[in-house]
């Protein structure tokens, strides 16, 4: 009984340590010179994407969240994204490794257009 | 209940061979009781107190009578609409009151609103208790989410071609269902695409020129307002298919109110939703709901009762609201 309890506590431990090696090889990379991973978002309203550009350091992750009524989706022109359809409320994240212009639309209504811009 | 509006639009083409560049292009709210006016031989419209006369008229030469509906939208909870089963049953509560028993009825799509099974499960069993045992569909936008359109056509595509589109016969009216949802571009509008294109100009390549056409589609193939997405970006190439028929009518839904135009030998028209209201073209920010008083919203949503008359080459346009 002793020894079950006490494997527990240590497993936790074990837990609780890798969680933080996690944590510290993240800001140990961003000291190497490279942009810190960071967010970036994209509110969807009244049928557009707000803002219509982003322009994003590479690692950057980007959260579209449609705040319609109508369901939309956020689709790469050249396929490199494509979401499900997101309903209200909804969101979808990409992270963008590569530098580049992403242009994308909502595959629903198509007028609904936007860029992502990647340096 | 408070009382109900109809409009009635009867499009004769049959009167001369003359090369009408006539135009018009109106709009009449649903629930506002207004009425689409042309003169000039090529439209007529009949207010209700007339609808009795033609009536008369049109069981005596032999008549076709059929219902649209449109945009139902299954699904959908926002304030615009919480009860979008309501007003549908209310629909086939008024298909089911209509004084001539329409033969079948057209869904011009958006049945669902995000393609989930139970919606179009909930559609189909609201449809069973309508009098029209058959019923025709075309896929909207929201009909074909995430699985390009793959259950649509399990459910209600068979024998349809390609993405689904196919055509019949009813009492010598030719009536040709396409899908212009598929494949939208960026920045884009509606698209029918190469194939089904080649496919209707082979469809009505053989048909007399005096045989009545219906088109029904899901988008405008007219441009209603493309700043919207409200048109179809490859529809003059359809309708230059249709140039030597007498008559052509072309039913759309996905504007959520009703429109006509006519152009030449073709008239255009689109249906009400039984879901929600959208607001005129440029008249708001978006095209999204829009949110009208509770004791309102019926007088917004409604059906599209079509009539064609036999031997005169008419079809008789008939937009109820569900108030």
């Amino acid at each position: 009984m002793r020894r079950g309890v006490c494997s527990f506590v240590l497993m936790a431990i074990g837990i609780a340590a890798v969680a933080m090696m996690g944590g510290g090889s993240r800001s140990s990379v961003a000291k190497a010179g490279q942009p810190p991973a960071s967010n970036a978002e994209v509110k969807i309203d009244n049928f557009s994407f707000g803002p219509a550009t982003v322009t994003v350091a590479a690692g950057t992750t980007v959260t579209w969240t449609n705040r319609d009524d109508i369901p939309h989706t956020v689709v790469s022109d050249d396929k490199v994204f494509k979401s499900k359809v997101m309903d209200t409320d909804e969101k979808f994240s990409f992270t963008f490794a590569k530098p580049g212009t992403y242009s994308y639309f909502c595959s629903v209504h198509p007028k609904m257009t936007g860029k992502v811009v990647v340096q | 209940m408070t009382k109900r509006v109809k409009d009635e639009i009867v499009h004769d083409h049959n009167n001369d061979g003359v090369d009408r560049r006539g135009f018009l292009k109106c709009m009449a709210w649903a629930g506002t009781g207004a009425l689409c006016v042309m003169q000039g031989g090529v439209l007529k419209s009949y207010s209700l107190s007339r609808l009795s006369d033609l009536g008369a008229s049109a069981t005596a030469g032999g008549e076709l009578s059929f219902v649209q509906i449109s945009d139902s939208h299954m699904g959908f909870n926002k304030p615009a609409n919480p009860d979008v089963a309501g007003t549908l049953k209310a629909a086939v509560d008024k298909i089911n009151g209509l004084s001539v028993a329409p033969e079948f009825m057209l869904h011009t799509g958006d049945i669902s609103h995000l393609s989930k099974p139970e919606e179009f499960d909930t559609v189909d069993q609201i449809l069973k208790g309508a009098k029209p045992k058959d019923v025709f569909y075309v896929p909207g936008e929201h009909d074909v989410l995430n699985d390009d359109g793959k259950q649509f056509l399990e459910r209600y595509g068979k024998g349809a071609k390609g993405s689904g589109w196919y055509s019949f016969d009813k009492k010598g009216t030719h009536f040709i269902g396409l899908v212009n949802v598929m494949n939208l571009k960026a920045g884009g509008l509606g698209t029918l695409g190469h194939e089904q294109l080649e496919w209707m100009e082979d469809d009505v390549k053989h048909l007399k020129s005096s045989t009545p056409i219906v088109v029904f589609a899901h988008i405008p193939l007219w441009s209603v307002y493309p700043e919207w997405g409200w048109g179809t970006d490859d529809s003059a190439q359809a309708l230059a298919y249709l140039k030597k028929f007498g008559s052509v009518t072309v039913l759309n839904g996905h504007i959520h109110q009703t429109m006509q135009k006519v152009e030449g030998n073709v008239t255009f028209h689109t249906a009400c939703s039984t879901a929600f209201p959208q607001p005129q073209p440029g008249k708001a920010d978006s095209p999204g709901p829009m949110k009208v008083p509770a004791e309102q919203l019926r007088s917004v949503l409604g059906i599209t009762d079509v009539n064609y008359i036999t031997g005169q080459h008419a079809l008789a346009v008939v937009d109820s609201s569900l108030a």
